[in-house]
């Protein structure tokens, strides 16, 4: 009787069982990478809007706060989208003639507002508020990155709960003077972990213990 | 003479060639040859299979509220069957682990079929707390891995201690299962006369070739393993039952539970084991190797851990009224009289007057009877978890939250659905795989041959025989 398997079968048989656990670290190790990838939290990818709105001019030439557009973000949980009437405060005698500004027209003609894409949407179980971080010196640029230069909007961070977690743990590593919040380019003190448990104490931010609590974000 | 044969564990006249014969010949059937009774037994539970699968889809569709469960009693047949089957795979551990470490050579020729058994009712059980999730499909955030929330399962929770427990229980009892296949899947390589099964018990045999190495290695595994698994078994159906003992409910939260649920798992476990035994061994004519003397010492078993059974039911009792706490006292009263106490009688017939038949020689030595108690006792240990966990939940501490469960057909459906499941993987094992350890009832042959005075003697790997083996002669013999 011939043999059941070919002499190739031992070759097969050491080679698998060194491959299959390489196979399983592969399937690992990539899912891990493709999860983290902008792929899947589309960090840095530009998202098109209807009006091509760019940042960069607005705050560096017009050299506009933060706040002319986005106005209740020290105010209310919400960081609002300006509506067309705030466009038009400028764009009613200011470049007419742009293809780019037909929409935000027809929306003043119409009143039907501009159908903007949100970049940054979290899951409606999660309650964020903008107001607090504002207020207890969180810079935009900390989350949304340095604004001023994006002439498309871009996700910056990838907004993730453990991403969350990792300042509601440790705010000393990334607060700022309430003054600074605004600021575009703020450069970090060299001893930030000193001023930010200064900050910490100073804005009365809660132990990290009750930050991280369910309720703080789920309610 | 008769009663000699009777307290032998394999039939006289049997040798290494005809023990082989006899059981490789079920699995090297060809397809063609099959027995009708295989393909009948194989296509009821086929039906069942996809009745569960039918129950399971729409549930997945339309959520658990298709269940009988509410608002007080959120945990009623799911759990009650989970740990029903939890407490079946038990036996199997018992029996190929436990009586190992206590060098019973009457588990060999029913082992190989425990261990199946364990799997499938693991298989089983594993099931329903996925099923009963009401967002079945996040089951995976109770593994602890990292993750973009940067969040971990409770390690408090005792359902978690689940997870672990079952997927450990699981993947021990593979092992085990596993490696006392490997011999026998060499034989059955060496016994097939077809190719393709050939090259498939070849693979999954490993190259497997008797030699002393080989052998030496895997009994000191094997004997690891039995040492591993027999903490495990024990902690595992504990681990069950803590999911009730910590809990606040009368009638749950009792210290008695770790133990009387072990007990309970054995008593079941058993049971389940005779249920099929002395149907298969009839119909495969294995009275030679599965003879009356395995029966008569399962049954002797099921009554001593039927005893602690009986024994925490007492204790149970006693302890409600010792306790002179109302809510406690009200519980046990709501259980021999309100409206779940038709249930509770039928769990105190089954589980505790019943089996005290088996006090009785004549009754062990009686396979119908047997299989009828054993049923019995299936039952009884059904409605045994039924009773603790649904007639504690839907009386407790809160007159205004007191509702009773009654099943829905989807909570029979999925219930009976698994008996399917677990039927269709048995048929499947029996037909493809040798269902009694042929290497292990060799070496019982060959004891019964040599030994069969000492029957205290502890085996030894002397005659695990050359059959099929290419260089099975063991030296030193």
């Amino acid at each position: 009787m011939p043999p059941l398997f070919p002499p190739r079968s031992n070759f097969i048989a050491r080679a698998s069982l060194i491959a299959l656990p390489i196979l399983v670290v592969a399937i690992v190790v990539g899912l891990v990478l493709y999860g983290a990838s902008s792929a899947v939290t589309q960090v840095g990818v530009p998202v098109a809007q209807p009006v091509p709105f760019p940042h960069t001019f607005h705050v560096t030439a017009v050299k506009l706060d933060c706040r002319y557009c986005h106005a209740s973000v020290d105010k209310s949980s919400f960081a609002d989208l300006p509506p067309t009437e705030t466009c038009m405060t400028c764009h009613s005698q200011i470049l007419l003639a742009s293809p780019n500004l037909i929409p935000v027209h027809e929306s003043w003609e119409s009143g039907q507002p501009i159908q903007w894409t949100k970049v940054n949407q979290l899951a409606d179980f999660v309650f964020f508020n903008h107001e607090i971080h504002v207020n207890k010196g969180v810079g935009c640029e900390t989350c949304h990155g340095r604004v001023d230069q994006m002439t498309t909007d871009v996700k910056e961070n990838s907004f993730y709960m453990a991403w969350c977690l990792d300042c509601h743990r440790n705010p000393e590593k990334f607060l700022r003077p309430v003054e600074e919040v605004m600021t575009m380019g703020y450069q970090p003190a060299e001893n930030q972990l000193v001023v930010g448990a200064k900050l910490v104490k100073d804005y009365e931010i809660l132990p990290a213990s009750q930050l991280i609590n369910c309720s703080i974000c789920h309610r | 003479m008769e009663t000699a044969h009777n307290n032998l564990l394999v039939e006289p006249g049997h040798s290494n060639a005809s023990i082989t014969e006899k059981i490789t010949h079920i699995p090297l059937t060809t397809i063609r040859k099959t027995s009708r009774g295989w393909i009948l037994g194989f296509l009821i539970s086929f039906l069942g299979m996809m009745v569960f699968l039918f129950a399971v889809t729409i549930l997945f569709i339309r959520g658990v509220g298709i269940w009988g469960i509410n608002i007080p009693v959120g945990w009623a047949f799911a759990i009650t069957s989970f740990v029903w089957w939890i407490g079946i795979g038990h036996a199997g551990t018992l029996i190929s682990a436990i009586l190992l470490l206590f060098r019973q050579n009457w588990r060999t020729s029913i082992n190989r079929f425990a261990e199946a058994m364990t799997l499938f009712a693991v298989a089983n059980a594993a099931l329903f707390p996925i099923l009963h999730l009401g967002r079945p499909q996040y089951f995976y955030t109770l593994f602890p891995y990292p993750n973009i929330y940067s969040l971990w399962p409770n390690f408090r929770s005792p359902l978690v201690w689940d997870v672990f427990a079952i997927t450990t229980y699981a993947l021990v009892s593979l092992l085990f299962w596993y490696m006392g296949l490997v011999p026998d899947l060499s034989t059955m390589r060496d016994k097939a006369k077809n190719v393709f099964a050939r090259r498939i018990y070849g693979m999954m045999s490993l190259g497997w070739r008797n030699s002393i190495r080989h052998w030496h290695h895997y009994q000191s595994v094997y004997f690891l393993l039995a040492v591993l698994a027999t903490p495990l078994v024990i902690s595992v159906h504990s681990i069950v039952s803590v999911d009730f003992a910590y809990g606040i409910v009368p009638g749950w939260h009792s210290t008695i539970f770790p133990p009387y649920f072990v007990a309970g798992a054995v008593f079941s476990g058993f049971a389940m084991v005779l249920t099929l035994m002395i149907p298969l061994r009839s119909f495969f004519k294995w009275k030679g190797m599965i003879t009356d003397r395995h029966l008569d010492l399962m049954a002797k078993i099921m009554l001593s851990v039927g005893l602690v059974v009986a024994y925490g039911y007492i204790t149970e009792l006693f302890e409600a009224f010792y306790s002179g706490n109302a809510m406690t006292i009200f519980n046990i009263t709501d259980r021999a009289s309100g409206y779940y106490s038709p249930l509770y009688w039928t769990l105190i017939a089954c589980n505790v007057l019943v089996p005290q038949l088996l006090w009785s020689k004549k009754v062990r030595s009686a396979p119908l009877v047997l299989f009828v108690i054993s049923l019995l006792i299936n039952v009884g240990m059904w409605v045994e978890r039924f009773v603790i966990i649904v007639q504690g939940l839907s009386k407790d501490f809160m007159p205004s939250a007191w509702a009773v469960f009654n099943p829905t057909i989807w909570d029979i459906l999925t219930f009976v659905g698994t008996i399917g499941v677990f039927l269709t993987l048995l048929f499947l094992f029996v037909r493809l795989l040798p269902a009694i350890s042929i290497f292990e009832m060799r070496e019982l042959v060959h004891h019964e041959a040599t030994h069969a005075d000492k029957d205290t003697q502890p085996l030894h790997l002397e005659s695990l025989g050359n059959e099929g083996g290419r260089d099975g002669l063991i030296p030193g013999k």
